[in-house]
């Protein structure tokens, strides 16, 4: 039965399955690090033990998600042979050397301090500690830099030429790495990723405030997730248009299908809803406000926008999935901007802490981060199609030459074995927030179980500190 | 645009690093896929605690080694990447999901109790069975060869299996449950000492009849094989590996019986070493064996400058922080891991 259906679709459902099963991870796990590393920084200052034992919750909580992270993408990087040789062959010069540095900069640097950080304490001073944790924190952003290079080298390609074969060539390497839409890609992906942790921590404090449980520590995190919602949901939003500007300029197809704009008009209007249509080249049924796209795309009330008729049908991406996963996302930030507006207002009636709806409001929260992520890369990756390079590759012609039964299977076994892993993660991660953060003289977290006396617990016994782990030594 | 293909053997040089990458690969995630193996069959709850925690803070770090030979396929050598990885379509899907399962199974299973902690003790049993296995077959496979038209692999979906295929990945069930089993005979006491230094007494046994049983085949298998290792001048220098492996394990096994904690580990590392070697003679210079040699697979000079440069200096620092770790986790684990 499988082998009847189109291998390279099927490749396409299997990647798209994949990455976006791995980026939920990142997307935690780049904002807990740099979370983590300023509660630890907090606890290592004020010496405050509710920043420790909220350090010692939340840790556990970066572990599980970290590790299915690692072995989420572990899986990608095989894929782009598996998968996608032809695609691996014509581009490994250009990409091929940029993932590499991922691995040498990133992922080792990464996985090594992970393991000092989750069970060093007491192995390592509270210095060295503090240390690993903002050395795996930034191990996470230098990885998020070369796989966003890669990606949005795809997107907006320069700084090379191709040659026999048509295999690519590269030309300029500062060109590939720092291509076009480059920057506005790594800003808005991990302002989005801190955004996303943001609205997790928050979502949760705001339950333990429900709740009436653990209160102290509930305060400390539902506050400093409305700091980033007041500070940072509006830098998105500016951050987030400044990249639609550049997609207009280097991909105004994909601008088109986001707006679901049919035909190249002056005082284009701004599309809230609409039912986009393929065959009929038109979005149906359309709640339109006049002039307001021409104005944001192209700052003029009657600047001119090119619409998809513009292409021939066999270069427009398909446009109801870029429609609507872009208003999902943008939908999502309006969201939290207002989420920001709220905490602003209570904080300043002083009722931050004590407004039940306003709690039920951010518990409702938690997951729109994620939502709100995956939705911008759906607008971002299938509004590229039809190209997997922008502009000089098809993704028709880049696939493995595998039949349709292997990747079907293979398919189905991914689904299966993520479907397990992830929700024995969801319900181990829910188990730990529900038990709260733990009294600091609990047995510690992460002690490697060595029985021989550790490095710097030698001679110190007497003295009897508490490390940032939580560990007497 | 920079290019140091004219003052280095770019080529030769990226050859040397992904084949020490995947030997780094094959020791370190070798032992701990190993205890994986070894897994159910320990004597009590306890000792399976000492094991996991024994290799808790440095499997991840193993593990990415793999990712790096996988990378640095990629960007040295695409077209051999790009042949080999629908060659091997199906042993690959399988490791990952078999790396997958072993993956996660520690971060579950410290926070698992009763039953539950038993289903992530067979995830990571099987995980790592079912990795290792077919990491074995994908080996088995590249000995045999790849059918290759053009710039594509051009063969079908089950080319790789085959009962060569097959037995290099039993061979390697065992020789990583060996290197798994002398790991933890320098890394616990007592009764898993005992237990381990037990399994390591049988293993021995496989490893040695498995290790003949390959050497046998492969010259078998193919002439251009049995030529190199059987015409005369060669024979003479390449007996060296065979004989040194003969001597590797006498030392193993009186090691394994006089209680030295250390060297048995230390020995097997040598023996994998030695193994490698031969395999890397018998293959030289192909990359997709018998079809694409590696300079054939080479990316494009500019590229593989790029990534040399890092290299050169990052590696150093990896290797440098991969050994504090070692350092900070050493001596004896115990089975109180809090997590
Ligand atoms: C913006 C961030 C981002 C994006 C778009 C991706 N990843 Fe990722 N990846 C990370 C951010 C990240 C990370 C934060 O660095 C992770 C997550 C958890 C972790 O362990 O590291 C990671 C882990 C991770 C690992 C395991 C590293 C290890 O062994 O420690 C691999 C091999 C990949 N990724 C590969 C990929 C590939 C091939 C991608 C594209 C298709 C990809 N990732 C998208
Ligand atoms: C991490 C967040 C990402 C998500 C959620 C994501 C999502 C997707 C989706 C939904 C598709 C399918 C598009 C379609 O076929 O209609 C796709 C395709 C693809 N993406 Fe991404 N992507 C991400 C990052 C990346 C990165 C970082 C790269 C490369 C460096 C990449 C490379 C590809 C490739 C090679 C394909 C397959 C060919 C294709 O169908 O276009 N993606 N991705
Ligand atoms: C508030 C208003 C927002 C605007 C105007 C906006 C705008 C955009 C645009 C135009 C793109 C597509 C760029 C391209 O493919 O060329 C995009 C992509 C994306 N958006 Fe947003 N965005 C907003 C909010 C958010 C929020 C709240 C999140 C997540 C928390 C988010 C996450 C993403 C991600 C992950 C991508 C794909 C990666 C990338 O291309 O940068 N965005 N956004």
């Amino acid at each position: 039965m499988i082998d009847q259906l189109d291998p390279v679709l099927l490749a396409r459902v299997q990647f798209a399955f994949t990455v976006s099963f791995h980026i939920l991870f990142p997307a935690f796990t780049i904002g807990l690090a740099s979370w983590l590393a300023v509660v630890e920084w907090r606890w290592l200052k004020t010496g405050n033990v509710l920043y420790q034992e909220i350090y010692r919750q939340w840790v556990k909580v970066f572990a599980v998600t970290f590790g299915m992270g690692v072995v989420s993408g572990v899986v990608l990087s095989y894929q782009f042979g598996t998968n996608w040789s032809v695609f691996a062959d014509r581009v490994g010069n250009v990409l091929g050397p940029l993932l590499g540095y991922e691995v040498l900069t990133a992922f080792f640097l990464e996985a090594s301090f992970l393991g000092i950080m989750l069970f060093g304490t007491g192995r390592v001073g509270p210095k060295m500690h503090f240390a690993a944790t903002v050395i795996v924190a930034l191990g996470t952003l230098i990885s998020a830099f070369w796989i966003l290079s890669a990606n949005s080298w795809m997107q907006t390609p320069q700084g090379y030429r191709i040659g026999a074969e048509g295999l690519f060539y590269p030309t300029s390497w500062i060109e590939i790495i720092f291509n076009p839409s480059f920057p506005y890609r790594l800003f808005h992906m991990t302002v989005a990723a801190y955004l996303t942790t943001a609205f997790v921590v928050a979502g949760m404090g705001g339950y333990y405030l429900l709740r009436q449980k653990f209160v102290p520590h509930a305060r400390i995190i539902f506050g400093m997730g409305m700091l980033m919602a007041v500070f940072v949901a509006p830098l998105q939003l500016l951050l987030g248009d400044m990249h639609g500007l550049n997609t207009l300029a280097h991909q105004p197809a994909k601008v088109a299908a986001m707006e679901g704009l049919w035909e190249t008009e002056r005082g284009a209007p701004l599309k809230l809803f609409g039912l986009p249509d393929q065959a009929a080249e038109a979005t149906k049924y359309a709640i339109e406000i006049p002039n307001l796209s021409s104005l944001i795309l192209t700052h003029k009330w009657n600047g001119e926008v090119k619409g998809l008729k513009a292409w021939p049908p066999d270069e427009r991406p398909p446009v109801a999935p870029v429609f609507w996963s872009f208003r999902v996302m943008v939908g999502l930030g309006m969201l939290m901007i207002l989420t920001g507006v709220f905490a602003a207002v209570l904080h300043w009636r002083k009722r931050l802490f004590d407004t039940r709806w306003f709690q039920w409001w951010c518990l409702a929260m938690t997951p729109s981060g994620f939502i709100a992520l995956l939705a911008g890369w759906f607008v971002t990756e299938i509004g590229r199609q039809p190209y997997l390079v922008h502009g000089v590759l098809r993704a028709a012609e880049a696939a493995s030459p595998v039949n349709a039964n292997q990747v079907g299977l293979s398919l189905i076994a991914f689904v299966a074995v993520y479907l397990l892993v992830f929700s024995a993660g969801v319900y181990y991660i829910a188990r730990l927030v529900a038990n709260g953060p733990q009294p600091a003289a609990e047995p510690v977290y992460g002690d490697h179980g060595l029985e021989k006396p550790a490095i710097i617990a030698k001679g110190k016994h007497s003295k009897r500190k508490r490390t940032p782990g939580g560990q007497h030594v | 645009m920079f290019n140091l293909g004219d003052i280095l053997d770019l080529p030769l040089i990226w050859y040397a690093l992904i084949a020490t990458a995947i030997f780094l690969y094959v020791l370190l995630d070798g032992f701990d896929l190993g205890i994986g193996i070894l897994f159910p069959f320990a004597p009590s709850d306890k000792c399976r605690d000492r094991m996991m925690s024994s290799i808790a803070p440095f499997w991840d770090g193993n593990e990415t080694w793999l990712v790096l030979g996988g990378g640095g396929l990629f960007a040295a050598f695409p077209l051999a990447y790009a042949i080999l990885m629908p060659a091997f379509y199906m042993p690959v899907i399988i490791m990952l999901l078999g790396l997958i399962l072993r993956g996660v199974s520690f971060e579950f299973r410290f926070k698992a109790q009763g039953r539950a902690k038993r289903l992530w003790d067979y995830t990571f049993h099987f995980g790592s069975l079912i990795a290792t296995f077919a990491q074995g077959a994908v080996l088995g496979g590249f000995v045999q060869g790849v059918a290759v038209s053009g710039r594509g692999y051009a063969g079908g979906s089950l080319d790789w299996l085959s009962a060569f295929s097959v037995m290099t990945g039993l061979a390697l069930v065992c020789g990583y449950a060996l290197i798994g089993a002398t790991w933890l005979i320098m890394k616990t006491e007592d009764v898993t000492q005992a237990w381990a230094r037990k399994c390591a007494g049988y293993l021995f046994g496989y490893v040695a009849f498995f290790m003949a049983l390959v050497s046998v085949s492969m010259p078998l298998m193919n002439a251009a094989i049995k030529s190199l290792w059987f015409s005369l001048p060669n024979f003479f220098y390449l007996m060296v590996m065979p004989l040194a492996c003969v001597v590797l394990f006498i030392v193993l096994w009186r090691d394994l019986h006089r209680g030295h904690e250390y060297r048995p580990f230390l020995v097997t590392i040598g023996v994998f070493l030695m193994n490698y070697i031969g395999l890397g003679v018998s293959m030289w210079p192909w990359l997709v064996p018998f079809q694409v040699s590696f300079r054939k697979a080479a990316a494009a000079p500019e590229s593989q400058s790029l990534l040399i440069v890092g290299t050169a200096v990052l590696l150093p620092i990896v290797l440098g922080y991969t050994a504090y770790s070692y350092y900070i986790f050493r001596g004896k684990s115990s089975h109180e891991a809090h997590y």
